[in-house]
């Protein structure tokens, strides 16, 4: 059974009651056609009120859907000949971050993105998508690299937060994602960021430094879980689903807080429904994206990319009276 | 450094608990690492650094910038600045003032120029007193222009970092701030600025993930708590217990994260010295 979501509850119970009449139909003579045609209707019309209103929480609840499809679910369906390489270098291969090299359009690209697993076993083998410090390095490698051979790089953001570890704490885990934001800031070949499930943190940040920021309907992208921030602010983690709405943490709002630049419709239901409609979505505003940044010489990207960073942030600038 | 314990008995000590509560509030101060109790006019005479245990206590940023800077040499930059409530956040705007009031500080950091032993040199002092000095939009605001003042005037820039992580009331504005100051110091490293980063009591989550990383050179002071996640947060996903050094300015030199752990008391004398062996520039011919 799919994993079905509280506010879907109404979706699905109205789709059992037509399943049931239509098992009745099916075994008998009576003609139940009209009756099944007007409750099929207000399906599609409770269908679009419920998926078109979800509320911040039911976005989370959808963000971190079982069936969401990872970055690796995406890139075959976006790029081509995608190949996938290994290691920082430095002490290990971090499963949760996964980086290659494919071609976009018949352009070669970068792609770095958090890998979460598909089922409890995988999940396990990629830390559930939750970076350690190698995780973060091995990612910079081929950034450095993408920057030094002129491909433009595409980031894909997926993770609930860099790992919360005795060994991540030991092997630097501030400073690789702080070495990412600063590298990040100077590549001189345009970035494009995308967050695809969660965006949890410092963690999510650490490969989200870019020219654009780009986030899936359904996505969220905080500075704490709603649970967290529910725990820390107000004792209560019950409370996550105000923490949700007050934190901001949708597409929707971080779009109107000058964070995000571009939002990604999802498909009715969710990205879940079908990862190559999804995708085809993804191409579409990927493309807008970097076409809108092709051709811009090195210096003006980043200049456009500090212009863009620094204007973010909400603060009053005025004399205060006695002092 | 451990010759203070020689001068201890310098120090009038009042032992038991009986007693302590006769003391006038603010007379005395009992230090967190030993439990001595002393004149708070003495400790503050000794930075805030035990004299029977060496345990240093978190400096407010003025009495931070006074005991680096030469007298009469700093200016503040902008000091105006102060937090909105962009997400109308419950209580935030009370809570900004109360700290104002009790800190006398309009955000939790100080940026300005002053000089070390005559080497001009721009600074970033946060005051955990305020707000945990957690990271919302002022601070980071404030820390990129003074390093964009800094590449400017070509000076080198110091950072005292000490910070609970991103400010949760200021949501995804206080994350992207670990961005813009990351890239203030991108864009002034890569036109040769030096700079400088001292980690103190404590520099956590989105600060230590961001510019108190990455300084040319990275410090701390003696005990600092320097770390990204919560010492709970950790316990709890990795369901044991963690040594009791874990997460201080000693581990992280011990794991290789910073240069050097340097007692307050001798911060200036390093850092005059850092600045004399950069003020000729970079190559010479």
């Amino acid at each position: 059974m799919k994993q079905i979501l509280e506010f879907e509850k109404p979706i699905v119970n109205l789709k059992q009651k037509i399943a049931e009449l239509k098992e009745i139909t099916k075994d008998s003579d009576m003609d139940l056609s009209e009756e099944i045609q007007t409750l099929e209707n207000r399906l599609s019309l409770l269908e679009d009120d419920i998926y078109g209103n979800l509320r911040p929480w039911d976005k989370v609840l959808m963000a971190r859907h079982q069936e969401r499809p990872t970055t690796l679910d995406y890139v075959p369906h976006i790029f081509e000949d995608f190949i996938e390489f290994h290691g920082d270098r430095l002490y290990g291969d971090d499963p949760a971050i996964v980086a290659g090299l494919a071609y976009y359009k018949g352009q070669p690209v970068t792609i770095v993105g958090h890998q979460r697993g598909k089922d409890t076993k995988d999940n396990i083998h990629r830390n559930f998508g939750m970076p350690h410090p190698e995780g973060y390095r091995k990612a910079l490698r081929h950034m450095q690299q993408a920057d030094k051979f002129g491909r433009p790089i595409i980031c894909f953001i997926d993770t609930k937060g860099a790992y919360p570890g005795k060994a991540a704490e030991e092997r630097g885990q501030s400073e690789a994602i702080a070495r990412n934001l600063m590298e990040m800031s100077g590549f001189k070949v345009p970035i494009i960021c995308i967050v695809i499930g969660e965006g949890g943190s410092g963690g999510a940040l650490a490969l989200g430094v870019g020219d654009e920021l780009i986030m899936l309907e359904n996505s969220t992208y905080s500075v704490i879980s709603p649970e967290g921030a529910a725990a820390l602010l107000w004792k209560d983690s019950g409370r996550a689903q105000e923490a949700a709405e007050t934190m901001k943490i949708t597409a929707v709002d971080l779009k109107e807080l000058g964070i995000v630049d571009r939002i990604i419709p999802e498909l009715k239901g969710g990205a879940h429904r079908s990862i190559q409609e999804q995708a085809v979505r993804i191409d579409g505003v990927l493309e807008k994206a970097l076409s809108g940044l092709a051709g811009l010489d090195a210096d003006t990207l980043l200049e456009r990319r500090w212009q863009k960073y620094k204007q973010i942030g909400a603060y009053r600038e005025t004399q205060i009276a006695g002092d | 450094m451990l010759d203070f314990f020689g001068k201890k008995k310098k120090y009038a000590t009042i032992p038991g608990e009986q007693q302590k509560l006769d003391v006038p509030e603010g007379l005395m101060m009992k230090c967190s690492g030993c439990h001595k109790i002393f004149y708070r006019k003495e400790m503050k005479k000794q930075l805030y650094v035990c004299p029977n245990c060496g345990h240093h206590h978190p400096l407010g940023a003025w009495e931070r910038i006074a005991s680096l800077f030469d007298e009469g040499s700093f200016t503040e930059w902008d000091k105006d600045l102060q937090s909105a409530n962009p997400l109308n956040f419950p209580d935030y705007e009370e809570k900004l003032e109360k700290d104002r009031k009790k800190t006398d500080l309009n955000e939790a950091v100080v940026t300005g120029k002053g000089s070390i032993e005559g080497h001009p040199t721009a600074f970033a002092v946060m005051d955990a007193r305020f707000r945990m000095a957690s990271m919302g939009s002022v601070v980071g605001e404030k820390i990129a222009r003074a390093i964009e003042q800094a590449k400017e005037e070509g000076i080198p820039f110091i950072v005292f970092a000490a910070s609970g992580g991103a400010r949760m009331q200021e949501g995804m504005l206080s994350l992207m701030q670990m961005t813009k100051t990351s890239m203030a110091i991108k864009r002034f490293s890569d036109a040769g600025g030096l700079m400088i980063s001292v980690m103190t009591y404590p520099t956590t989550g989105g600060v230590s993930a961001s510019f108190a990383s990455l300084g040319d050179y990275n410090f701390a002071e003696p005990g600092a708590l320097i770390g990204f996640a919560g010492r709970r947060i950790i316990e709890q996903t990795i369901r044991e217990k963690l040594p009791k050094d874990f997460q201080t300015a000693e581990f992280m030199l011990k794991h290789g994260h910073l240069d050097q752990v340097i007692n307050r008391h001798d911060m200036k004398k390093t850092l005059c010295l850092l600045l004399a062996f950069h003020a000729k520039g970079g190559v010479q011919a």
